[in-house]
C-alpha cells in the first residue's frame, strides 16, 4: 500500500509517500522564506498553493510512481497557522476524491515522533521537540501520547528568531545565533524559567534584546541565550525521563539541528542510561514523510474519516489523539 | 543510602547520629542537589544555590502556614545539600487512581486546602505533583519539594500554581484528571475563602491564552 502524505502547517510544503512497511520513496518539500519578518501565514499559504503541484510531481517523480499508485492520502490537520493548514487539507480533500481513496487527519506531533521512532527504531523514547511552531516534551502512556511539559507561550524556535529579528540578524534566526553562540564566552544572566513541568520563552527573549539595546557583546548574548533556553528544555526533559523512567530520548524538531542543544541533551540521556536519537536531518524539519507515515499507522488500524470530517484544528494537542497502534 | 534519584536531586535516606549528633535517633533525608553536566556552571551553581536556600527557608514558612512539610535539620550552601526529617508514607502519585472515589475526593480535598493556606501564606509552591506529595498512615499529606517555589502573593502567580496541579493530574492521573482537580478546588475553595474565585478564575484565563488550546475555549477569538 502506498499513502501519499502532505504537511503544510506553517512554512514547508511538503508531499512524501511512503509504503506499508516503512520505506520512504520520496519526501519533496518546499520552504516559504518571507521577504522580510517571520511567518505571514497567508503569504505561506499562497506560497504553499503556488508551489503544490511542483511538489507533488516532484515526489511521483522521486518515487517512480504515478498518481493512480496511491492507495491512500494522508495531511497534517494540526496544529498550525490556520491558511496553511487549510492549503493543505484543500489539497489533499481534492487529491482523495478524485483518487477516490480514503483520507486521514494527521496529528503534526504526532507525526515527528514516529518517524523518528521509524528511522531510529526507537521503541518507547521521552521526546523533546523544539520548532519554530512548537515545543512539547512528549511520551507514550496508557493509549496515548502525554504531554510531560511544553510552553506556555512561545516556542524556543521562535524565541531564537524573534530574537535574531530584534538583534538584526537575517532570518531564520536559530542557526545564526547558534554560530555566534560558538565565539561567545562571557555568561550574561538571563531569566531562567521553568514552571513545573512546563516552560516560557517569552520574558527571556524580550529580557535578551533589551540587553543587547543596553550595549551587550552579541556573540556573549547568542551564547547566553542559548544556554539558558537549552538548560531549561533539558531540565523539562529529564523530569520527564526521572518521571517515566524510559530508558531512550529523541530529539526532533527544526531546532534539533542545533549541535549544542544536541549535545546537552546527550549528556543528560547518558546520565540516565538512556539511549540517545536524532533523525536524519530531512526528518527532523516538517515533510510530507512523517504524514505519510503516520496515516499509514492510523489506516492499519481500522480508522476512517468521511471527507466532512477532514477540518482543520489549528490547535489540535498532542494528548487528543488516540494511539492504537501501541500498547502499553 | 541512595533513596532516589531525581532529576535535580539525590535523595539519601541516612542514620540521624550519622549525619547530625550521635546522641539522634530515627532517620534523615539528605537532599543533595547534584551539578549537572549539560549547563555551564553559572547557570549550574546559580540554580543549585538559589533553589537549596530559597527551599529550605519554604518548607519552615510552609510549616508555619499549616502544611505539614519535612523539619529542616541543617542547611549546607556550600555543598547544595539540606539535611531533613523523613516523612514515612506513600507518594500520592501512587495511591491515587486506587483510591475508592469518596477516599479520593477526600484526600484531593485535602491537597486544595493545604495550596490555599500556602498561598495565604504567599507562597506559592511553583511543582505541584502528586510525586511531591506524601500520604502518611495517619492521613496526613506532607509537601515535601519546594524546590521550584517562591515568594509570591499575586494571582498570576496562584493560578499558574493550580493549573500546573491540574497539568500533572492531566499527564499521570488521566484516569481521574476531573473529578480529582474538582475536589482540590472545592478544597482550595473553603480554605482560602474570599477571594478564591479570582484565583481560580485566573486559572481558567491561563488555560485559555495556553499555546495549544482549542480556539472556542480562548480567550481572545
Amino acid at each position: 500500500m502506498l499513502c501519499l502524505g502532505i504537511e503544510g502547517t506553517a512554512h514547508t510544503f511538503g508531499v512524501g509517500i511512503v509504503d506499508s512497511r516503512g520505506k520512504v520513496l520520496a519526501n519533496a518539500l518546499k520552504t516559504y522564506v518571507p521577504a522580510k519578518g517571520g511567518i505571514h501565514p497567508r503569504e505561506a499559504a499562497q506560497f504553499h498553493a503556488a508551489n503544490a503541484r511542483v511538489v507533488l510531481d516532484g515526489a511521483l517523480k522521486a518515487a517512480r510512481v504515478a498518481i493512480e499508485d496511491v492507495d491512500l492520502l494522508a495531511f497534517s490537520a494540526g496544529p498550525g497557522l490556520g491558511p496553511c493548514l487549510r492549503t493543505a487539507a484543500t489539497a489533499a480533500r481534492a487529491l482523495a476524491s478524485w483518487l477516490d481513496v480514503p483520507i486521514i487527519s494527521v496529528n503534526h506531533c504526532i507525526a515527528h515522533v514516529e518517524i523518528g521512532r521509524l528511522t531510529e527504531r526507537a521503541r518507547d523514547p521521552v521526546t523533546l521537540y523544539v520548532s519554530g511552531g512548537n515545543t512539547q516534551v512528549i511520551a507514550f502512556d496508557a493509549g496515548r501520547y502525554r504531554v510531560f511539559g511544553e510552553t506556555l507561550d512561545i516556542p524556543v524556535g521562535n524565541c531564537l528568531d524573534v530574537f535574531a529579528r530584534g538583534v538584526g540578524l537575517p532570518y531564520p534566526g536559530g542557526p545564526t545565533v547558534e554560530r555566534l553562540a560558538r565565539e561567545g564566552k562571557r555568561y550574561i544572566p538571563l531569566p531562567y524559567v521553568v514552571k513545573g513541568m512546563d516552560l516560557s520563552f517569552s520574558g527571556l527573549m524580550t529580557e535578551a534584546v533589551r540587553k543587547h539595546r543596553a550595549g551587550a557583546d552579541l556573540h556573549d548574548l547568542c551564547f547566553s541565550l542559548q544556554e539558558t533556553a537549552f538548560a531549561a528544555l533539558v531540565e523539562v526533559t529529564e523530569r520527564a525521563v526521572a518521571h517515566t523512567e524510559k530508558k531512550e530520548v529523541m530529539l526532533t524538531g527544526g531546532v534539533a539541528a542545533n549541535q549544542r542543544l544536541r549535545e546537552m541533551l546527550k549528556l543528560m540521556a547518558n546520565e540516565h542510561k538512556a539511549k540517545f536519537f536524532v533523525p536524519p536531518r530531512e526528518y527532523c524539519q516538517d515533510c510530507g514523510a512523517m504524514i505519510a507515515w503516520t496515516g499509514i499507522l492510523v489506516y492499519k488500524h481500522g480508522l476512517r474519516q468521511k471527507l466532512r470530517e477532514t477540518g482543520v484544528k489549528q490547535r489540535w494537542r498532542t494528548d487528543q489523539v488516540d494511539i492504537p497502534w501501541r500498547t502499553g | 543510602m541512595l533513596m532516589k534519584k531525581g532529576a535535580e536531586a539525590n535523595l539519601y535516606l541516612e542514620p540521624f547520629a550519622r549525619v547530625l549528633h550521635r546522641a539522634g535517633e530515627g532517620k534523615v533525608v539528605v537532599k543533595h542537589r547534584i551539578s549537572k553536566r549539560y549547563r555551564i556552571l553559572e547557570i549550574d551553581k546559580q540554580l543549585r544555590e538559589s533553589r537549596t536556600t530559597l527551599e529550605s527557608k519554604l518548607f519552615a514558612d510552609a510549616k508555619r502556614a499549616g502544611v505539614p512539610a519535612p523539619l529542616v535539620y541543617e542547611v549546607d550552601r556550600t555543598g547544595m545539600r539540606i539535611v531533613m526529617e523523613f516523612i514515612d508514607g506513600r507518594q500520592v502519585k501512587l495511591v491515587l487512581d486506587k483510591l475508592r472515589p469518596k477516599a479520593r475526593r477526600k484526600l484531593c480535598e485535602l491537597i486544595g486546602r493545604q495550596v490555599a493556606r500556602l498561598h495565604r501564606a504567599g507562597i506559592v509552591h511553583g511543582d505541584l505533583t502528586t510525586s511531591n506529595m506524601i500520604l502518611t498512615r495517619k492521613g496526613r499529606v506532607y509537601f515535601v519539594d519546594f524546590g521550584l517555589g517562591g515568594y509570591n502573593p499575586l494571582l498570576e502567580a496562584r493560578g499558574v500554581d493550580l493549573h500546573l496541579l491540574r497539568r500533572a493530574l492531566q499527564s499521570i492521573h488521566f484516569q481521574v484528571t476531573d473529578e480529582a482537580y474538582r475536589a482540590v478546588l472545592a478544597g482550595y475553595k473553603r480554605e482560602f475563602g474570599e477571594g478564591a474565585s479570582e484565583v481560580i478564575e485566573r486559572v481558567e484565563e491561563i488555560e485559555r491564552r495556553g499555546r495549544y488550546v482549542p480556539k472556542e475555549e480562548r480567550a481572545w477569538r
